[in-house]
């Protein structure tokens, strides 16, 4: 059973009826027991990046999801689910991450590139080191994003795409059992479904 | 590179999807959720529902509406009309739906804009203004005892003006408020709101095309996106929109439903004007 971890933080039924769409068994759960016995775990979300690192932390959910990566339990995060991997971010000055990975969250500057923030709609991906979930994905395949900041790794080496708006940034990242997404598979029609796919496969297997 | 989005827009009453011209002689065009699915397989790149239930009984409809469209469509999906409190908002979101729609109660109470952003996230809330040119009949208009508030005194429209403006209008066209549409929308984007989804309330139902104009100098306004809406009748219209009005979106309605031409066909031809699209 995959476990769809609900923090609180918005639309976790797309990423429900996704999975069920695919024939993927996937429960939404906030109960870090489930999280801890599922054989892989989801975590979805967008919104703001303290909130997220708050609302783990009250439901007793944080070392839930730490412990599960630790053990190689394999992860899917969605938008806010990629960036609290990593060491912290600029929003609001400054707040911590998960630190699973080395690097920062940061924003868009409208100032310096002219285009619209949020990056919101539809951009290709540019697959730079293919993760197994992505088998089924051709190279430039769109895909539906909508954030304000992006993730900025220190191990180029977890970089699986990357997407062009401004300035290139990383759009998913892959280590071992960890994959992330900026973009969001629940809303990203036929393709983003075959990612789901892609993750229950490998979970399977794993 | 992002691509410029085509978004169908099916205004529901009462759970069933109808759409007239300029909001008054509506025609029956069907059940919301297969149009959902049409334009899904279409490849519309978002699907707004706007929701113009009058009486507060039958409002749980939308809800009912939205969920059904979740468990088969894996797209974008705004919902707009009626949205009053944030509860209203957290019905949707958790009914499935990924941004809502915002006018009149954002006339009312410009600060729901930053509590609802402050709550649910700015990416899901979008401002609809339903902007009007101004001309010297805005007798029957009001709005000088609103905004008391020094900070949003600046908003209120100047009459008397050489310049070309625009005012905004709520409840869905019928009253006119003497607001400046872009200094509102440079507001809407200070207080939290993601998006702008933009309507001229001139060329709403005509098919005209786009109020060029007004899309521009709000899209160059504010540094969130906008979506232009109010008038395509033609493909070319869509491609002014985006082209020269600078819209990051367009969205349409008849030229759509009445199967005049399919989201692949408008996409196709904004291709070959050179408008990046997702195909």
């Amino acid at each position: 059973m995959i476990a769809i971890v609900d923090y609180g933080m918005g639309n976790l039924r797309s990423v429900e009826k996704g999975f069920k769409k695919v024939g993927i068994d996937a429960t939404v759960t906030s109960d870090p027991k489930i999280v801890d016995n599922a054989r892989a775990i989801v975590l979805p979300g967008v919104g703001a990046f303290r909130d997220c690192i708050k609302n783990l932390s009250d439901l007793s959910l944080t070392e839930a999801v730490v412990r599960s990566i630790g053990k190689g339990k394999p992860y899917l995060g969605i938008c806010l689910g990629l960036q609290v991997l990593f060491s912290e971010s600029e929003e609001f000055g400054r707040c911590r991450g998960l630190d699973i990975f080395k690097g920062k969250v940061v924003k868009f500057r409208f100032e310096e590139f002219g285009g619209k923030v949020p990056h919101m709609g539809w951009n290709n991906i540019n697959i730079i080191n293919r993760p197994p979930v992505l088998s089924e994905i051709p190279d430039n395949s769109f895909f539906y994003f909508v954030h304000s900041f992006y993730v900025v790794p220190e191990d180029k080496s977890i970089i699986a795409a990357t997407t062009d708006y401004g300035v290139t940034f990383t759009s998913m990242i892959w280590k071992d059992n960890v994959f992330a997404t900026q973009f969001h598979p629940e809303k990203s029609q036929g393709l983003g479904l075959k990612v789901l796919t892609g993750f229950g496969e490998f979970v399977k297997k794993a | 590179m992002l691509a410029k989005r085509i978004i169908p827009c099916l205004d529901v009453k009462d759970g069933r999807v109808v759409k007239g011209v300029s909001f008054i002689n509506l025609r029956d065009a069907g059940d919301p959720v297969e149009n959902a699915k049409y334009y899904d397989e279409q490849g519309a790149d978002e699907l707004i529902f706007l929701d113009i239930t009058a009486s507060h009984e039958k409002r749980k409809i939308i809800l009912d509406v939205v969920m059904k469209t979740a468990e088969d469509v894996f797209m974008p999906l705004t919902v707009g009309g009626g949205i009053k409190t944030l509860d209203d908002i957290r019905d949707l979101l958790n009914a499935g739906c990924d941004k809502v729609s915002i006018n009149t109660t954002a006339v009312k109470d410009p600060y729901f804009i930053s509590r609802a952003a402050g709550k649910f996230g700015s990416q899901c809330i979008v401002v609809a203004i339903d902007a009007k040119r101004v001309n010297n009949n805005m007798s029957d208009a009001t709005g000088e005892d609103w905004f008391t508030e020094t900070a949003l005194k600046d908003v209120i429209l100047p009459l008397a003006t050489g310049e070309l403006t625009w005012a905004i209008s709520t409840h869905g066209g019928r009253k006119m408020k003497l607001i400046d549409a872009v200094k509102w929308a440079k507001k809407m984007e200070e207080l939290g709101a993601g998006e702008i989804m933009l309507t001229s309330m001139d060329r709403d139902g005509t098919k005209d095309g786009y109020d060029i104009e007004l899309t521009q100098t709000i899209s160059e306004t504010v540094s969130i996106p906008v979506i232009a809406s109010g008038g395509a009748g033609t493909l070319e219209h869509l491609y002014e929109g985006l082209a020269l009005g600078k819209a990051d979106a367009a969205l349409a309605a008849s030229i759509f439903h009445f199967r005049e031409y399919t989201i692949k066909e408008a996409k196709e031809y904004l291709k070959s004007r050179g408008v990046p699209v997702r195909l």
